[in-house]
């Protein structure tokens, strides 16, 4: 089974739209989206949820206020800036390290589970679908993205898939990087701008120090064309394939306004028809590439 | 007072934002914590003055001091120690630095050491002065950095702050403690759906806010629709233009190349500033 990690650095190059057609125009595909805390490919491809799995993340310290003392310890020894002045516990910033517990000399402080999010294994009309929903500004994405790959590996077996497709997050952190260990493959996704091509650099490094072979997709490329050749003779020196070159146009905000990819939507237009042969040669080199 | 950039989804317009809005006011300090890519450093001409390591600790264990009890590997939340009967194994990388492990040993056999992540770096661009972080490639945790970043905010000036994209800690990170968040979105599907996780976590975090639409006049009208109907105060609209996304992409702040611009910033920051109350 081979693994394909959609990334891109900066954000809002374009993943999730590149992800959704390959979910369309494969066969017998898992597709993951592990943009756990913006999830979005699901506008696009409208899973039925099969079955939801609470996501048990960080844990959250609680304080029994008639045991405490308000002697500060705790505050004092928390490294995450979590316990206010007037001793309260703030749960955004509680990492759940259980340092406060430990301190505490009256033993007033404990853990408590905390549900951070939800999984889900879902249907598409185009197969099946993991996914997940991180609770607004809870921490441990990283986590949830490792649970979201476990989930596609187990329905991929079961469906006897040949491939799963991963849709990253953007940056080069810790969700990111539970995103690309150990897979076949990685597809920045960039844009010819001067962000583009500085994000583009450092997610080609993240790729190459986890071992992970890099293909490289230039969206938008007609919105500065010099810059796409400087992206373009980058990866000639740095023996990178580019996959793709797509073009700017409207017809793709479109597709996604009418919640479809746009290889459904405008199959003839110039995109799709790019995105078509990118797909070609991602299995090609997904194909050549070891095991 | 401190107005932080944010917005859930990637590439909205946050740096153009900030840096525009930045370059449009006086006595200002713009703040780069996205710091996995950061930009706002591309679109300046940046004298760098200060450079810094930023280290994060972890534990490091005195075998000889150890006697394997365990209680550190029990302790740790995030199982970053493994102890075995032979010799304790730390995974630097699941390690949150809470440095409880160093208060539970027993026999005072765990030490922290300091290992490097990123950096930090001090600059100005003419009056404006900038603070940028940089995790580096294969860190896992950005808020370290973040945190870094934020311990050079010059309270007596304009900080603006622009925060990396997403909903977990380093958009939390990033916009804590801010007077106000200006949310950037785009007036499609993905920029609505995103926004939503972003209001959200703003009203949990108890920070005033106000929406920033780029790009307007692409997409559909649900982002205006949802703003109205829960009384989200849009404080600008930036039109869909080639010409903009030219600049951009060409590492030009608009507002230098379109002067007309620069008035809207100032605009749009007294609206920032009355609804913040200062």
């Amino acid at each position: 089974m081979k693994q394909l990690t959609v990334l891109s650095g900066k954000g809002g190059t374009g993943k999730t739209t590149i992800t959704a057609s390959f979910a369309v125009l494969a066969k017998n595909t898992v597709v993951a989206d592990c943009d756990v805390d913006a999830p979005d490919l699901h506008m696009l491809l409208h899973p039925k949820v099969v079955k939801t799995q609470e996501f048990k993340g960080a844990k959250l310290a609680v304080i029994d206020e008639e045991k405490c003392t308000k002697c500060g310890e705790c505050r004092e020894k928390c490294r995450f800036d979590a316990i206010t002045e007037d001793i309260k516990i703030d749960s955004i910033s509680c990492e759940g390290c259980g340092v406060c517990v430990v301190v505490c000399a009256v033993s007033a402080i404990s853990l408590i589970e905390r549900i951070s999010g939800h999984a889900y294994i879902s249907k598409t009309k185009h197969g099946f679908m993991a996914h997940a929903m991180l609770s607004p500004g809870e921490a441990n994405s990283g986590k949830l993205v490792t649970l979201v790959r476990q989930n596609a590996r187990i329905l991929a077996e079961k469906e006897h898939s040949g491939l799963i497709v991963i849709d990253g997050s953007p940056g080069i952190g810790c969700p990111v990087i539970a995103s690309v260990t150990g897979v076949d493959a990685g597809l920045v996704v960039t844009e010819p701008t001067m962000s583009g091509i500085h994000d583009l650099e450092r997610a080609l490094q993240l790729l190459k120090h986890f071992g992970v072979p890099p293909l490289v997709c230039v969206n938008m490329y007609d919105i500065n064309r010099d810059n796409a050749d400087r992206i373009m003779s980058f990866c000639r020196e740095n023996s990178i394939e580019v996959v793709g070159k797509i073009p700017f146009n409207p017809v793709v905000t479109e597709a996604m306004v009418n919640g479809k990819s746009i290889v459904e939507f405008a199959p003839e237009s110039d995109v799709a028809i790019e995105i078509e042969n990118m797909w070609k040669k991602i299995l090609s080199a997904l194909e050549h590439g070891s095991d | 007072m401190i107005v932080a950039i944010a917005s859930g989804k990637g590439g909205t317009g946050k740096t153009t934002v900030a840096v525009n809005m930045a370059l449009s006011l006086k006595d200002v300090q713009l703040l780069d914590c996205d710091v996995e890519e950061p930009n706002v450093h591309l679109l300046l001409h940046l004298n760098i003055n200060e450079e810094k390591t930023v280290y994060v600790s972890t534990p490091q264990v005195n075998e000889e001091l150890c006697d394997h009890c365990g209680k550190c590997g029990e302790f740790c939340q995030y199982n970053a120690i493994f102890v075995s009967p032979e010799k304790v194994l730390v995974f630097r990388e699941l390690c949150s630095s809470c440095g409880g492990c160093v208060i539970v040993c027993p026999r005072k056999a765990i030490s922290e050491e300091q290992h490097r992540i990123g950096a930090l770096k001090c600059g100005s661009a003419d009056d404006l002065e900038v603070v940028y972080g940089e995790l580096n490639v294969g860190e896992p945790m950005a808020v370290p950095v973040i945190s870094e970043v934020k311990k050079q905010i010059k309270s007596d000036k304009i900080v603006i702050l622009d925060s990396p994209p997403g909903t977990s800690c380093p958009a939390i990170a990033s916009v804590k403690r801010s007077d106000f968040c200006v949310l950037v979105t785009e007036p499609t599907p993905f920029g609505l759906h995103d926004l939503k996780i972003m209001v959200q976590v703003l009203k949990d975090m108890e920070i005033p806010f106000g929406v920033v639409v780029n790009r307007a006049g692409i997409g559909d009208k649900r982002v205006y629709e949802y703003c109205e109907e829960k009384n989200i105060p849009i404080l600008l609209e930036i039109p869909h233009r080639r010409k903009i996304a030219e600049f951009y992409s060409k590492g030009v702040p608009f507002s230098l190349e379109m002067p007309e611009w620069k008035p809207k910033f100032q605009k749009l920051f007294r609206e920032v500033r009355k609804l913040a109350g200062k």
